[in-house]
């Protein structure tokens, strides 16, 4: 009767997860549809890049203080659509940017593909082995607040090696921050499916901007 | 005065805000690694660096 007691709430643990697993790649795939149909509307209306970044900023905004009220209702699917939106909207303009460039649409499908692979490697890798990566949580965080640093000099020390550096940095860090994030959700470390996505949504966007900068980079 | 660049300053400057609770959290609250653990996120990042590295030669 002891072992008995102890299998229903494996196997109940076990379909509440894969539930997780589910609604977050379910809500992961129509956001990031959305999201590049909200990039190429801005690609076509030639949005500006300081309009670009008034919508990043605002994107962030909901990440900050709605997203946290709402991520437990069923609001919170709109907040993440509209997040989403924002946010492919705002990459709008630096789209338009390598489009414009000689050989440009074959650097951003690359860059796509590139993220695509990218992105299903390292999740088939982390569902597949239900390795815990929460070990890499304090490194991963420390590495952000680095490269949010490196970012802001070179801001205002434009090093062609600098941003260059910073981009393959990032690459590396948000597909450890995809480890940590999915590993996550298969060990009971993240619940909620809505952050879930948010959290692998960021890791996707800031990879595919990175691999553009760095294709772009090689093509030129 | 550049306005990209302030508001890039202000953007960046309010994620390091808003991100540095967590990552103070996470640097005290984060479980060890055990053995093996490392190899099993470095090899996969560095499989990523390399891919990175071919589609940058392929284009």
């Amino acid at each position: 009767m002891a072992t008995n007691y102890a299998a229903p709430r494996s196997e109940a643990s076990i379909l509440s997860t894969n539930k997780l697993i589910r609604n977050t790649y379910s809500l992961l795939s129509m956001t990031l549809v959305f999201s590049a149909l909200m990039a190429a509307l801005a690609v076509l209306i030639r949005v500006g890049p300081g309009f670009g970044l008034v919508c990043t900023l605002i994107a962030f905004g909901l990440l900050w203080f709605v997203l946290p009220k709402t991520a437990n209702s069923g609001s919170g699917i709109g907040v993440v659509f509209l997040f989403t939106g924002l946010l492919g909207f705002g990459l709008g303009p630096t789209i338009g940017y390598y489009l414009s460039m000689p050989g440009g649409p074959q650097v951003v499908m690359t860059a796509l593909g590139g993220t695509g692979v990218i992105f299903l490697a390292l999740s088939g890798y982390a569902l597949t082995t239900r390795r815990d990566f929460s070990f890499m949580g304090g490194f991963l965080f420390v590495g952000l607040f680095v490269v949010l640093a490196a970012a802001l000099v070179s801001i205002f020390f434009p090093i062609p090696g600098l941003s260059l550096a910073l981009s393959a940095a990032i690459v590396m860090l948000f597909s450890g921050f995809i480890l940590y994030d999915t590993g996550r959700m298969v060990n009971g470390g993240e619940t909620n499916y809505i952050h879930a996505t948010v959290s692998l949504y960021i890791s996707i966007l800031n990879i595919f901007t990175s691999l553009l900068h760095l294709i772009g980079f090689a093509d030129d | 005065m550049d306005w990209l660049k302030i508001g890039s300053t202000a953007l960046i400057v309010a994620m390091m805000i808003f991100i540095w609770p967590a990552a103070k959290h996470m640097l005290h609250n984060s479980p060890e690694a055990e053995k093996g653990d490392w190899q099993s996120a470095i090899f996969p990042i560095l499989a990523v660096i390399c891919f990175v590295f071919l589609l940058m030669w392929l284009v």
